[in-house]
């Protein structure tokens, strides 16, 4: 099946198996390796993608559902020299300690801040309650969360 | 200036991971992202049935599956067939007339060019075999009716006994005897990336072994013994680890024999990463410990005599079950000083998954039970609940219920003090007080739990307990560090990387600190017992202090000062006397380099021996001991058994904060995970002895709308020999969670809880009882 999506702001037109995993196409297709598999059903968030805008498990999709798409991946947002605020919010806040779930944290973390600028709490812990972590106990994480929005709002002056 | 009056440039600054820009961005390499030309895919195909002797394996049909390379089984294993590190109970693959003692034993490795076509071949390996009656339940299997290995299913019988410790006298003396029974169950680590390893030959024809792991010596051990090569023939090098909590310990070692087995046989490149469901089946988990305990106190609550009889559930395999339960045994008398203490503790063999190591390591099942019976101790003698620690709590010149004398300053009692002052202590038991005089069927409840947590792995695991580094300053002033410590989510890179800045002076920035690699640092034992601040920060330490005295005797020639006038600071030598006389850091680097003396340096770090008697289980246990108190405050709806723990105070006597972003996110994460544990992870098996809960669709670990809010005290009580004083962090931060929150729901519902987790089926079964 062919099919045409965006990755990370670049348009692409491929030949797919249209019942490979999204995730499989992903990591082992596009070479998008910041996309985690931590259990294959949609509990953990760790393969998380942002998919017109909407943060989504991309195990739970299939590579023919990408066509049309605008897909985001932690490779979109920014790289260790140049990092997207969410990603220096979560190094300075704490928010990361393993790593193996933190792309997918800032992804939906980005997902909720492109449609709320400006999250209490609660519309966090709902943006983010799809997304496991076993290291933190999230307290950080919500706090990177909130460093992120002061550092977006500062940006945009 | 620390509130010690210490000042420090590096140590207890707040810095940013040292590998975190890395992770955020998800260009870290775990094991999954690592490819290798001409790779093989490895699965596991497994017996399947709990208990039995093997009669033959079939593998025909596997092998001529699509895509299979070959099926490797026990001929196929040219050194020796074994994989466990402590008991030698667990073949790498069963042979005819070897017994089955759990569904996940291994009966053959199937080599495929992809991982989904080794996994369907895996389904087709056949075996015959002759079934057995499994024993399930430890009690069962206490009584040896069914046995699995051996003569008895009694693997393990450690012992505490101190003073008077005959169960018919040692109450003699006390004004109130209480007795309780309780119940810890299984918990699994849930880390997030499962376990991965690849094998290849690489550039030297000898093996490496890349993989998510905490112990890289002892997959370099358990490859090596099971190829029957030399040690110098296995090299081991860690990939970023998404987290491991005791869970990849030992565990690593029997996916990576597998992967090296086949890159063996088939000389390719060989990668077994496990999915979920394969990684909870296959992978050992805490030790369900019923405990039965018997505590005489004075009417003022002094504790006279303590029992404790125990009994750990070890599985199928023995795998690190005696020394996890050796720390139960150490443990179970709680962080009191008692005179009087009697303590038995046994491993039995069932035939369900095999336990191992998890963070806290067998004391969290058992401080669950020691502090339970404190509480109710305190109600009742009508005594405050922290009163009751403050007064049986250790301190200098103390015995632990061993009978290891502290001779140095501990923060026991100030882990105590500091919590009360923290949480308003008589204000917040008159709030809740005041809540459940208002609300009738939503209760709230305050915990209390006080803990010691013996740091490394002590006088019964002290031959694996000395730990080295290597480390490097380059010519353009960088430095380089290799420890044998591994980062797995802890902080242990960004804290090497602050002791190296406090002696060198340079900012962490200039730091680098390497993956593990087996070939560069000698065996440095096991990244676990909250030891790698102590044991890899000492050997890092050492390494520093006798670079710094290389580039001062170039400095202070350069400067023509002597040596001993050389201070170092963040940029530059410079001569105590004359400030102004001073020389960058990097310019010292590169005269060190053209002067030909080699800036590199090795540190060992190992400590002196314990004195433990094995027999009357008495003496030093461990080399020093971290203290924590938790208070926690729940609401439970009476109706519905749902329990929210809405505050955690915590206190933590940490030796010296190294790294202070990383203990508060190892007491944040641990307590959260200690959470878990009390309230929501249950794992179940059939009557098959097969695992239930295989995925996160069943086994319900805490999100972000569980998380409670946290005050946290750090108390600095320095310990002669750690570096700068610091102990460990890493498993005090769980250890007194699933106690504090059981005594909170006890308190709540006005009954006494005896099991964890703290199921909903449960607690409506307490609170509706009569």
């Amino acid at each position: 099946m062919i099919i045409t999506f965006t990755l990370n702001g670049k348009d692409y037109k491929m030949d797919v198996d249209p019942a490979m995993r999204a995730l499989d196409f992903l990591r082992d297709v596009m070479k998008m390796k910041s996309v985690k598999e931590g259990c294959s059903e949609g509990e953990c968030g760790a393969c998380t993608i942002i998919l017109n805008g909407n943060a989504v498990c991309s195990c739970l999709l299939y590579a023919g559902e990408l066509d049309n798409k605008d897909i985001v991946t932690s490779e979109g947002l920014g790289t260790p020299e140049k990092m997207h605020p969410i990603q220096e919010a979560f190094v300075e806040a704490g928010g990361v300690q393993c790593g193996f779930c933190t792309p997918g944290f800032v992804l939906s973390s980005k997902a909720l801040l492109d449609k709320i600028p400006n999250p209490n709490e609660e519309e966090i812990k709902k943006a983010l309650e799809g997304n496991l972590c076993r290291c933190t106990g999230y307290t950080k994480i919500i706090d990177s969360v909130e460093l992120a929005v002061k550092k977006i709002s500062q940006l945009k002056g | 200036m620390n509130k010690n009056g210490i000042n420090f440039k590096a140590v207890g600054k707040r810095v940013n991971r040292l590998e975190g820009k890395e992770k955020v961005c998800g260009t870290s390499k775990y094991i999954k992202d690592l490819e290798f030309e001409d790779m093989v895919y490895v699965a596991i195909a497994t017996a399947n049935v709990a208990h039995g002797i093997l009669k033959s394996i079939n593998v025909e049909e596997a092998k001529a599956s699509k895509g299979v390379v070959d099926v490797l089984t026990y001929e196929d294993v040219p050194g020796k067939n074994e994989m466990g590190d402590v008991v030698a109970d667990y073949p790498a693959l069963l042979k005819p007339g070897d017994k089955i003692a759990y569904v996940g034993d291994y009966v053959a490795f199937v080599a495929a060019e992809s991982p989904e076509l080794a996994r369907q071949a895996a389904k087709k390996v056949r075996i015959d075999y002759k079934e057995l009656p499994p024993v399930f339940d430890i009690d069962e299997a206490m009584r040896d009716k069914i046995v699995i290995h051996g003569d008895t299913n009694i693997k393990t019988h450690y012992v505490v006994k101190k003073g008077e410790y005959d169960p018919e006298k040692m109450f003699e003396n006390c004004d109130l005897v209480l007795e309780g029974e309780f119940f810890a169950d299984y918990q699994e680590q849930a880390y997030l990336e499962p376990q991965g390893v690849i094998a290849i030959i690489d550039l030297n024809n000898t093996f490496t072994v890349y993989g998510s792991m905490q112990c890289p010596y002892y997959v370099q051990n358990g490859v090596a013994e099971v190829l029957g090569i030399p040690y110098s023939d296995v090299r081991v090098i860690q990939t970023e680890t998404g987290g491991a909590f005791g869970g990849k310990e030992d565990v690593p070692t029997y996916f990576a024999v597998p992967a090296a087995l086949v890159a063996n046989k088939l000389k390719r490149p060989a990668k077994l990463c496990l999915d979920r469901e394969e990684d909870l089946q296959l992978t050992s988990k805490r030790h369900p410990i019923k405990s039965r305990y018997k505590v005489g106190v004075t009417d003022y609550g002094r504790i006279r005599a303590l029992r404790c009889e125990a009994i750990g559930d070890m599985g199928g395999h023995g795998t690190l079950s005696p020394i996890v339960l050796w720390r139960s045994v150490v443990h179970a008398a709680g962080a009191y000083d008692i005179k009087n203490v009697s303590v038995d503790v046994y491993g039995v063999y069932t035939n369900k998954v095999p336990c191992g190591a998890y963070r806290g390591f067998g004391s969290p099942q058992v401080f669950f039970g020691v502090e339970s019976m404190m509480d109710q101790i305190a109600q009742e003698l009508k005594i405050d609940r922290l009163h009751i620690r403050q007064i049986n709590a250790l301190e200098k010149g103390k015995t632990t219920p061993t009978g290891h004398l502290l001779n140095e300053d501990i923060g026991a009692k100030e882990t105590i003090t500091k919590i009360r002052e923290r949480s308003d202590w008589e204000q917040l038991q008159k709030e809740v007080d005041d809540f459940n005089k208002n609300h009738k069927y939503v209760k709230r409840g305050l915990g209390v739990s006080h803990i010691h947590y013996g740091v490394a792995l002590g006088a019964m695991g002290q031959r694996l307990d000395a730990s080295g580094a290597f480390v490097q300053v380059f010519k353009d002033g960088t430095i380089g560090i290799q420890i044998g410590g591994t980062e797995m989510g802890q902080g242990a890179k960004t804290t090497m990387a602050l002791i190296a800045s406090e002696i060198l002076g340079q900012d962490i920035s200039k730091i680098r600190v390497y993956q593990p690699d087996t070939a560069f640092v000698p065996d440095s034992g096991p990244t676990v017992a909250s030891r790698t601040t102590l044991f890899s920060g000492n050997a890092v330490k050492l390494a520093c202090e006798q670079l710094l005295i290389k580039m001062k005797t170039v400095a202070a020639g350069h400067l023509n000062v002597p040596k001993e006038n050389i201070v170092v600071g963040e940029k530059c030598f410079y001569d105590h006397d004359n400030p102004d006389a001073c020389i960058s850091f990097h310019e010292v680097a590169q005269m060190s380099d053209t002067e030909n003396e080699g800036l590199s340096a090795t540190g060992w770090f190992k400590t002196p021996k314990l004195h433990w008697d094995v027999e009357k289980g008495f003496g030093e246990a461990y080399v020093t001991y971290s203290f924590a108190t938790n208070v926690v405050l729940v609401e439970v709806d009476m109706l519905t058994a749902h329990v929210q723990v809405l505050k955690v105070f915590a206190g933590h006597d940490v030796g010296r904060a190294i790294n202070l972003d990383g203990i508060y996110g190892q007491v944040q994460g641990g307590f959260v995970q200690g959470m878990g544990y009390a309230l929501y992870e249950v794992l179940k098996h059939d009557d098959k002895g097969h695992l239930l809960t295989t995925n996160f669709n069943t086994l319900t670990i805490p999100t972000i709308q569980e998380m409670p809010e946290f005050e946290i005290e750090i108390v600095e009580a320095p310990f002669s020999k750690g570096p700068f004083g610091a102990k460990g962090i890493g498993e005090p931060s769980l250890i007194p969670a699933p106690a504090a929150i059981a005594n909170a729901v006890s308190h709540a519902i006005g009954k006494r809880i005896t099991q964890i987790p703290i199921t909903k089926d449960y607690l409506l079964k307490v609170i509706s009882e009569s």
